[in-house]
């Protein structure tokens, strides 16, 4: 079983790099961007067959190490 | 007095914070690497600058979950006095020691230059032997400095005194353009509710005497090798 990771920062966090992308964007003249925000996206094979108990370890992962939940948010997806 | 200094794979100043420490107390300093799982009796402990583990993940997350760590957080936990440096703060924040975290620098650059801070808290190991309110010349060399936590926390700093350095202009006046990183509400170092854990992005051990072109950085560890002799 694999788990996808995506880590994000929390909505009301500032991202400067998200802020340098989208103002790179509209100097290429893409327009109508209202904003983009940059995140992290950790794939994680795992010897675990059972989806609710890799779903528990792969979170726990995200808590102690994957994500700083000060400033980020984490989303868990597991597929076969 | 025995004071220990941490490395790291991809630690750059630790051997700066090394000698500065041996020429200022005319002690020997230990170096214990990050693998070991035991710190032998320290008086004072360093977790210097650098690029621990590259990096990689988020500055200083990788070393906040390494071995010795643990034994640091007890050590703290009793009281032993611990200073974070540049890197070394950021790896305090990831294991908790000390509140918020150290976001990408605001301008997005690589910030290596002098500034001026402030102290703000005297009554820490690394701060006594300062006035409160005196400014300081040290330089920062960090691409991720820019402090954040939300605002209960930065409002709980506030409250218990815990904000112990804030970037100033030459004139102390707290100010945009005294802000390197984009840090919130200036800061640039702060302390433990019990006062013995103290991180800043300034380094210190750089400047701790006239040939290094100033020696505002000495205080810190003057104060903190005074405790412990």
């Amino acid at each position: 079983m694999k788990a996808l990771v995506k880590v994000t920062l929390k909505h009301g966090v500032l991202d400067p790099q998200g802020l340098a992308i989208s103002s790179a964007l509209s100097g290429l003249g893409f327009t109508g961007i209202d904003s983009v925000r940059q995140g992290k996206w950790i794939e994680i094979e795992l010897a675990e067959t059972d989806a609710t108990a890799a779903r528990a370890a792969v979170e726990n992962m995200c808590e102690q190490l994957l994500a700083n939940t000060v400033i980020e948010t984490y989303a868990v997806e597991l597929v076969e | 007095m025995n004071p220990t200094v941490i490395v790291f794979p991809g630690s750059n100043c630790d051997r700066d914070s090394k000698v500065a420490i041996e020429k200022i107390s005319g002690q020997p300093v230990q170096m214990v690497w990050h693998g070991e799982t035991e710190l032998p009796p320290s008086s004072l402990i360093v977790i210097p600058g650098g690029f621990s583990y590259g990096d990689y993940l988020r500055c200083g997350a990788i070393a906040a979950r390494s071995p010795i760590m643990r034994a640091i957080v007890d050590a703290a936990n009793t009281g032993t006095p611990v200073i974070g440096i540049c890197n070394g703060f950021q790896v305090l924040c990831e294991c908790g020691l000390l509140p918020g975290v150290l976001m990408r620098n605001a301008s997005l650059k690589f910030v290596c230059r002098d500034v001026h801070v402030r102290v703000e808290q005297t009554a820490t190991p690394f701060t006594n032997t300062f006035q409160r309110g005196q400014v300081l010349r040290m330089p920062v060399a960090h691409h991720d400095g820019n402090y954040f936590a939300d605002e209960q926390t930065l409002q709980q700093l506030e409250d218990d005194g815990q904000i112990v350095f804030r970037y100033v202009a030459p004139d102390g006046a707290p100010s945009p353009s005294a802000n390197p990183n984009g840090s919130q509400g200036n800061i640039a170092g702060i302390c433990s509710k019990q006062r013995n854990v103290v991180g800043l992005m300034p380094h210190p051990e750089r400047l701790y005497e006239a040939a290094l072109g100033g020696s505002d950085g000495r205080g810190l560890f003057e104060s903190a090798l005074a405790l412990a002799a």
